[in-house]
């Protein structure tokens, strides 16, 4: 059995998690979604294409999305640093988790935005819609069933990363799981941690498909 | 009457794969204030890429698109923007918003134009009174039918209230009993808020039922434009005759030689003409299509007729019907042979 000292440990690697993948989420949309747009709208098809913006964001987001994450915690180690104060707990989890998951989520928006029926986009220019009003009563509104359901999958893979930077000395249950589980072989701390983190992942994946389905008003 | 849009030697083409197409060649339009101007032609004739040239969602290569005295192709993005409010435009799968009620749809355009959100609702609500679907103003365009999404679409257009109501194929997603109807309301809209309407269309029925003009397009040029009557009654061209004589095709192939077109309107239709004049020259003559149709309220016939071989009774027939107003066009069956050859 757990000590009552193992389980407050548990609850709060718990709290850890969900402030670590709370506030990543929360930056990386402020990152992504804009990112997101910007590709979406410059895209040779998009409603102000612009090839230079898109091939540069695109080569960006490319790069970024392809290093290993374990890579990136460590390359950027300096850049948390100068943002956090220091390299390790939970706050500078932060910093890596959004600079992995901003490119990630932009690219999820763009794919969204670019879901919206050309012909709708046609019919607000044709009434004298500008591209800004586009943006945010055509393009955002018409996707944004499908921009819930991206950001229920960004969730849940911000919370996977979140795991990894236990191994660098993060907070939260993943870096809890890691250290008993792992490093000292103590399966009784493992495993509620990790069943813990599969509940995480399952509650917000229902919780985001039923609001998304609720709001679509296709059917 | 004066001119509200005018096209000039405009001409658009598009870079493909397969290199450069060529889909509108040299196109002079000019259609007046209040006019149904209806723009037919088979599919891939280019008719919707000029439709959509006259509020530049494409931007012709070359030309000018002079909408109420200015052209739309040296204007800025913002004059072009606030020009195309007073164009409205509706299409074949009607491009509503899904996600927004019916009375959001309607009231996008006025919230487009700065009008507050309650205000926007409101004056909303009455133009979906005008389509007669104030009931279903919280609904949401996927629970409506396509009658219904089309009209809501109307309704959206109206609230901009615009001068000229561009249709690019509004009724080609509907059934026939659904097109009336839609068809009966933009009839209405034009007398009512004197709109100018341009349908583009590939059903020569759609014309006959709304259109005051007409214009033929062929394979991206403009081959003929006229009064819908006139080109009912004399059709000059064979892409014209084509889409005239539709129903009528596979019998000139049957028999080709001597037939002749008589078009009835009007007066005409009272007289026995042809049993008068087979009685004057004793040969019967033989009847190998007749039809009428409702050309914009009024009744017209049609009539192809098979002359005897003897040409002084042939003269004799013709200068009878032409008399008699009749106005008899030799019909050339390579018209519907092309059409045939491009069928199979």
């Amino acid at each position: 059995m757990l000590t009552g000292k193992e389980i407050l440990m548990i609850l709060e690697g718990l709290r850890d998690t969900l402030i670590i993948v709370g506030l990543s989420t929360v930056f990386g949309y402020i990152l992504g979604l804009p990112l997101g747009i910007v590709l979406a709208v410059t895209d040779k098809e998009g409603i102000k294409p612009n090839r230079i913006v898109y091939k540069t964001l695109d080569l960006i987001t490319n790069v970024l999305r392809s290093f290993p994450f374990i890579i990136l915690l460590v390359v950027l180690i300096p850049l948390t640093r100068a943002i956090v104060g220091k390299s390790y707990g939970t706050g500078a989890t932060i910093v890596p988790l959004v600079v992995a998951a901003a490119p990630f989520i932009g690219r999820m928006v763009e794919s969204s935005l670019k879901e919206v029926d050309k012909g709708v986009i046609e019919a607000a220019q044709s009434l004298g819609a500008d591209n800004l009003t586009i943006i945010f009563r055509v393009l955002i509104t018409e996707a944004r069933t499908s921009l819930l359901v991206g950001a229920t999958i960004a969730f849940g893979t911000i919370l996977g990363y979140s795991a990894m930077a236990g191994a660098v000395g993060g907070g939260g249950l993943g870096s809890i799981a890691i250290r008993y589980g792992y490093n000292r072989f103590q399966p009784q701390i493992l495993w509620p941690s990790v069943i813990i983190l599969i509940l995480l992942v399952q509650l917000f994946q229902i919780l985001g498909t039923r609001i998304s389905r609720k709001l679509d008003r296709r059917k | 009457m004066s001119r509200i849009i005018e096209i000039k030697k405009l001409n658009k083409s598009y870079r493909t794969d397969k290199g450069e197409v060529q889909a509108l060649t040299d196109i002079n339009l000019e259609i007046e204030e209040k006019d149904i101007y209806g723009i037919i032609g088979l599919s891939g004739a280019g008719k919707s890429t000029l439709v959509r040239c006259m509020n530049l969602l494409e931007r012709p290569n070359s030309g000018e698109v002079i909408v109420k005295g200015s052209d739309l192709t040296k204007l800025s993005d913002k004059s072009l923007r606030e020009q195309r409010k007073k164009i409205g435009m509706i299409f074949q799968h009607f491009n509503l918003l899904m996600q927004q009620s019916v009375l959001d749809n309607v009231a996008f355009p006025l919230e487009i134009a700065g009008t507050g959100k309650k205000e926007a609702r409101r004056k909303a609500l009455e133009y979906l009174e005008t389509v007669g679907l104030s009931e279903k103003a919280s609904s949401y365009p996927a629970q409506l039918s396509g009658g219904q999404k089309q009209r809501v679409a109307i309704a959206r257009v109206l609230a901009s209230r615009p001068d000229i109501l561009l249709c690019d194929e509004a009724t080609s997603a509907l059934d026939p009993q659904t097109t009336k109807s839609i068809l009966g309301l933009l009839k209405e809209i034009n007398s009512k808020f004197g709109i100018t309407i341009v349908v583009i269309t590939h059903e020569m029925s759609v014309i006959q039922e709304i259109c005051t003009h007409v214009a033929v397009l062929d394979h991206g040029v403009l081959v003929e434009s006229g009064t819908t009557d006139e080109l009912f009654r004399a059709p000059k061209t064979d892409e014209a005759k084509r889409l005239v004589f539709s129903g009528s095709e596979h019998i000139i192939n049957m028999t080709s030689e001597n037939v002749v077109r008589i078009s009835f309107h009007g007066g005409s239709a009272y007289e026995p003409i042809l049993g008068n004049i087979i009685l004057e020259i004793k040969t019967p003559l033989n009847i190998l299509y007749a039809d009428t149709r409702t050309v914009n309220g009024n009744a017209e016939g049609e009539m192809l007729i098979q002359l005897p071989p003897d040409e002084e009774k042939a003269k004799r027939i013709t200068d009878y019907f032409r008399e008699k107003g009749l106005d008899p066009k030799e019909v050339e069956s390579n018209a519907y042979r092309q059409r045939n050859s491009d069928d199979t």
